[in-house]
């Protein structure tokens, strides 16, 4: 890829400054990638336990995926809120468990396959009623959580 | 040896997620989480591909693991609060309503693409 302007003449070597917005994204970021790596890796094992402890037979509503997905968004509500109000959480605090072990955890990928698999066998109720109760009990979780718990924090850091 | 493959896969795409993410971002000065957007997209995709035939190892590795770990409900329902909670309200409606869409059309192009691929 050319590093030089339009109507520069190019006689000489590139420049070697990269424009900006052009840096590699992982500088810097080793500890925050393991991080994100490890917490991925133990929400994924959580996720495929949870699917094998309670499996979903085909063609009925996907029971596990689904709260899976509402407990995780019930839980990064929580998360978040507390890191809000921390004074100075670790910096590695949010990468572990809320891009790592909760980003891990959930899945959309599942979700909307799961979704055309449904439809794709006929089961077109179930298919709608899990797309949109997904979609809806997800953000009242993460509303509802995030909320109940910015309102505990603010009622003991006033007593 | 599953709990491995799944592991294994995951350990790869969430970090893939958070890079892509900061990549998407820096190039978009935009309110709107594209990053997620994009893995979400994407990885609707591969596991769409992958579903259709895939052999059972591939399966667990790529698709629970990997793909599983790539996209993200939390991340998705969190931004999409956010963006309701700043005001940004038709921002909000718009990345849920798109990522459910094109999350879809992305899984049904996936598992038609497989059938292809697989044979």
């Amino acid at each position: 890829m050319s590093t030089t302007r339009p109507g520069t003449v190019t006689d000489g070597p590139p420049p070697r400054t990269r424009p900006p917005g052009r840096r590699p994204v992982a500088r810097g970021q080793g500890a925050v990638v393991c991080a994100v790596s490890l917490g991925g890796g133990a929400g994924a094992a959580a996720r495929y336990g949870a699917g094998l402890l309670w499996p979903a037979p085909a063609g009925a509503f996907p029971w596990t995926t689904f709260l899976v997905n509402v407990v995780g968004c019930a839980l990064i509500g929580v998360l978040l809120a507390v890191i809000g109000e921390l004074a100075a959480p670790h910096r590695l605090l949010r990468p572990f468990l809320g891009t790592g072990v909760l980003g891990g955890f959930t899945t959309f990928s599942t979700y909307a396959v799961d979704v055309q698999r449904l439809t794709a066998d006929g089961h077109v109720a179930t298919a709608l009623a899990y797309l949109a109760g997904t979609l809806l009990a997800a953000l009242a979780a993460v509303w509802t959580a995030a909320t109940a718990t910015r309102a505990a924090l603010l009622r003991r850091s006033v007593r | 040896m599953n709990w491995l493959l799944v592991v294994a896969g995951a350990m790869a795409g969430a970090p893939l997620r958070y890079l892509t993410d900061r990549a998407v971002q820096a190039r978009h000065d935009s309110v709107f989480p594209w990053g997620t957007f994009a893995v979400n997209v994407m990885g609707s995709l591969i596991l769409g591909i992958l579903t259709a035939a895939a052999p059972s190892p591939l399966r667990l590795l790529l698709g629970t693991g990997l793909c599983g770990a790539l996209t993200t409900y939390s991340t998705f329902s969190y931004e999409t609060l956010t963006l309701a909670r700043e005001g940004a309200r038709g921002y909000a409606v718009a990345n849920a309503a798109l990522s459910v869409v094109c999350g879809l059309g992305a899984a049904f192009a996936g598992v038609a693409l497989g059938r292809v691929l697989w044979g």
